[in-house]
């Protein structure tokens, strides 16, 4: 795993270094401030590498005992979050080696050529007017910009997406665009180059994408 | 109007996630900048993109089972005590 990337200090919200002080300080409140405010992501993502909903309670309970365990040796060098994350990783890599379980963490994974939009959408590169261009064109999705994808079953069709991605892809996306990461806290997570973690991204959300068009527009 | 400025849509649509970052040369950006101009497939595709993004960010996450966290609040008491 890579080493901790400084962050700049500005970045660490005020509130979250007082609690990790207080935490510090053996401040019970602080400890379960942080929990509240971290469990629910901190699960969301265990499910992703752990499948099931008992693993993933399991993996989350050993982070925050872990949290414990390190936090007077946590320089905040990198985010509170950042290093959370990592231990949540780490303790799930774990969990899958033990379970004889592969958990392949990220290296951009599958074809080289993998496309963000099927080939056969686009005319082909010998068409004598408009080679590359738009065969079968996206159509727009309608509804407001903000809403209208946030209904229950968009968001049920969007989760069976991730559900359905590649390992590499998945962790990126989920911790990208669903917890809402930077692109430099999730390399130094998941201890990936800016390019690869780039790549997975934009296959992981073309992936998405095509799964909530299929939904919206289905022929 | 085919044939904007030397990108295709079909090389538009793998750039999309650059261009969202802003890891696109200038050079680079600007041919995408225009191609969009004048393309309203791709400017709907970057659209589609971006309400994907936006409807990402919205995914439920449960609370904190009870039983979890008074197992939490039982480990830091004794995290507390062992000192």
């Amino acid at each position: 795993m890579a080493k901790p990337r400084a962050e700049s200090p500005a970045g660490l919200p005020a509130d979250e270094a007082s609690l990790v002080a207080a935490l510090r300080r053996r401040d019970e409140r602080a400890f379960l401030a942080l929990v509240t405010r971290y469990n629910p992501a901190l699960l969301r993502l265990a499910q992703v590498y752990c499948g099931s909903r008992a693993v993933a309670e399991e993996v989350v309970q050993e982070t925050w005992l872990g949290v414990l365990q390190g936090i007077d040796r946590f320089e905040q060098r990198s985010s509170f979050r950042t290093w959370l994350y990592r231990i949540l990783v780490n303790r799930a890599k774990t969990h899958g080696v033990r379970e004889g379980r592969q958990v392949p963490f990220s290296a951009p994974e599958g074809d080289a050529a993998e496309r963000a939009v099927p080939a056969e959408r686009f005319r082909p590169a010998t068409d004598p007017v408009a080679p590359g261009h738009w065969a079968v064109p996206p159509r727009a999705w309608g509804g407001s910009p903000a809403g209208q994808l946030e209904t229950k079953e968009t968001l049920a069709v969007i989760m069976k997406a991730i559900a359905a991605l590649p390992p590499g892809q998945r962790d990126v996306i989920t911790l990208r665009d669903v917890e809402g990461l930077s692109g430099a806290e999730v390399c130094n997570i998941l201890g990936l180059s800016d390019t690869n973690q780039r790549v997975l991204l934009h296959r992981a959300r073309s992936r998405v994408r095509a799964a909530l068009e299929h939904y919206l527009e289905p022929e | 109007m085919p044939d904007t400025v030397g990108l295709s849509c079909q090389e538009l649509v793998e750039l999309v996630t650059e261009y969202l970052e802003g890891t696109l040369s200038a050079g680079e950006r600007a041919r995408f900048d225009a191609h969009l101009a004048t393309c309203p497939h791709c400017s709907i595709y970057l659209e589609q993109m971006r309400r994907t993004i936006a409807a990402l960010g919205h995914l439920p996450a449960a609370a904190v089972p009870p039983a979890a966290l008074e197992a939490l609040q039982e480990h830091f008491r004794r995290w507390k005590e062992a000192e």
